[in-house]
């Protein structure tokens, strides 16, 4: 009998140990199947899916946070939805419509609380992160009864967030200190019309870039009482500015060193300046208008995509010499790039292709391709460490 | 297939004449060029994000022409660019049909 039961006990220990594998959450990521409203999860070890999760709505410009822990996804979708996502069972936890038309959103330094930019009703929402309960709720009126849609959404250190008014021009610094009544600060006459923003990955300067006028637009978070300042001024002038067909993201910071690289809006033009004078040291001319201008993580390659109709090509920039190094056709509309962590390996959505490519960084060969349908955003948990990811 | 004929009817019936210089091939083009990059604005479901919302609906009050010439030329002071150098006046044509058509939509 004792035997018959340590047997029994052993098969269930067994059985048990099966059925739950453990494992982490530091080599997950998620990618989103725009068309679908479909989350795929993925793993950059032996670079393979692991789970599809549906029912996420509309995804177009969808973006995702991270939960510090590195289990949950926030994906923020085009119509409004908040869903929370557990990527280790792949299903999802919580789905709330929080507004009727949205942009993106960003974590708390502390993990506790989700913000979400949104165009319809302008403004921004927070929610608990944990339940994803609203917890405060600041419409972007920039001026008696007008609201901006608001973008450029980031969190910085202090338990700040950051965004600018599209509409409004000006860019909101929010102080969570208190959740449900949050402090904001506005800057106001910024520059013309602040299309997206990025925040440095020490989550010192945030920068908006401005599609109105061709500048940049930098605030000093250790001296806000500073106000904002421009820099680029004038960064296009001597140049033709030709029809821009997808607006440029800044999300993703590509600096190397001193440098940053920044796309120029309406050119075939990366420029590079230098983070601590804010002046341009130089541009570099790129096979068409860049979308994504992205720093391999150990600063050494940049590697940019472009606007349609070049954006079946992506090139690669060597930080030394800031030459292109490498063109690649990875396929049809190659819309988003991911690294991981250390940058041996990059993940590119090739969505026309319906597929994810992946190089290695150092022969710049395509090592694997995985299967997606329509695959726009490539989002890696190491995110959920980062300032302003 | 009787309902796969019918919905081809409506389709004639609903797409005006100028959209029959475009390929069925190239018409499927045009729709996922609709979707996924006018909709890098406009939103994939075409309602709308940084641009305006683009369904039947919201373009109700707006005229073939108008709409064309927005198409074509582009909106002077906002991120709407001309696509006359990317698509033909047949291809806008069938684009602005193709809009204000409710039931063409995937």
């Amino acid at each position: 009998m004792r035997t018959f039961l340590a047997a029994i006990l052993g098969f269930v220990f067994v059985a048990g140990a099966v059925a739950s594998e453990l494992r982490g959450t530091g080599d997950l990521g998620v990618v989103v199947e725009r068309a679908d409203g479909k989350l795929l999860v993925v793993e950059h070890s032996a670079n393979s899916r692991l789970a599809e999760v549906e029912g996420l709505g509309d995804l177009s410009h969808a973006s995702v946070v991270f939960s510090r822990d590195q289990r949950y996804a926030y994906v923020f979708g085009r119509d409004g939805g908040l869903t929370k996502v557990d990527i280790l069972q792949g299903h999802i936890v919580k789905r709330v419509m929080q507004s009727g038309n949205s942009i993106g959103g960003a974590i708390s330094q502390d993990g506790k609380w989700v913000a979400v930019s949104n165009y319809e009703p302008g403004g921004v929402r927070v929610f608990d992160a944990a339940s994803l309960e609203m917890v405060a709720d600041i419409p972007a009126e920039y001026a008696p009864g007008k609201f901006s849609k608001t973008v450029g959404l980031v969190d910085a250190p202090g338990n700040q967030f950051v965004f600018s008014l599209y509409d409004g021009d000006q860019i909101w610094l929010m102080d969570m200190a208190d959740p449900r009544k949050p402090r904001i600060k506005r800057f106001e006459d910024i520059g013309r019309a602040p299309y997206d923003a990025l925040i440095t990955p020490d989550g010192r300067y945030y920068i908006a870039g401005l599609f109105g006028e061709d500048s940049m637009a930098l605030l000093d978070l250790w001296h806000p009482e500073k106000g904002v300042r421009k820099i680029l001024k004038g960064y296009a002038e001597h140049d033709e500015k030709l029809p821009v067909y997808k607006m440029p993201h800044l999300e993703g910071w590509a600096m190397a060193g001193q440098q940053a690289f920044v796309p120029a809006v309406g050119q075939h033009k990366v420029l590079v300046m230098n983070a601590g004078s804010w002046q341009q040291e130089a541009e570099i001319d790129v096979h068409g208008q860049p979308v994504f201008v992205i720093a391999r993580p150990d600063g050494r390659q940049v590697w940019v995509n472009f606007a349609f109709p070049d954006n079946d090509t992506v090139q690669v920039i060597d930080v030394e010499s800031r030459r292109i190094i490498k063109t690649l056709k990875p396929g049809k509309a190659v819309l988003h790039m991911e690294f991981t962590p250390r940058g041996e390996n990059v993940w590119l959505s090739v969505r026309d292709d319906n597929r994810i490519d992946v190089y290695d960084t150092s022969t710049l060969e395509r090592v694997k391709s995985l299967q997606a349908m329509k695959p726009s955003g490539i989002f890696f948990t190491d995110r959920a460490h980062k300032i302003g990811l | 297939m009787l309902k796969a004929l019918v919905f081809l009817a409506l389709c004639a019936l609903t797409v005006s004449v100028t959209a029959e210089a475009v390929t069925t091939e190239r018409q499927t083009e045009l729709r996922n060029l609709v979707h996924q990059d006018c909709g890098s604005c406009h939103g994939m479901r075409l309602t709308g994000g940084l641009g305006p919302a683009l369904t039947p609906q919201a373009l109700q009050a707006r005229n073939h022409d108008f709409l064309f010439a927005t198409i074509s030329e582009g909106r002077h002071g906002t991120p709407m660019p001309p696509w006359r150098t990317l698509l033909t006046e047949q291809e806008i044509n069938w684009i602005v049909d193709y809009l204000k058509t409710p039931e063409a939509k995937p």
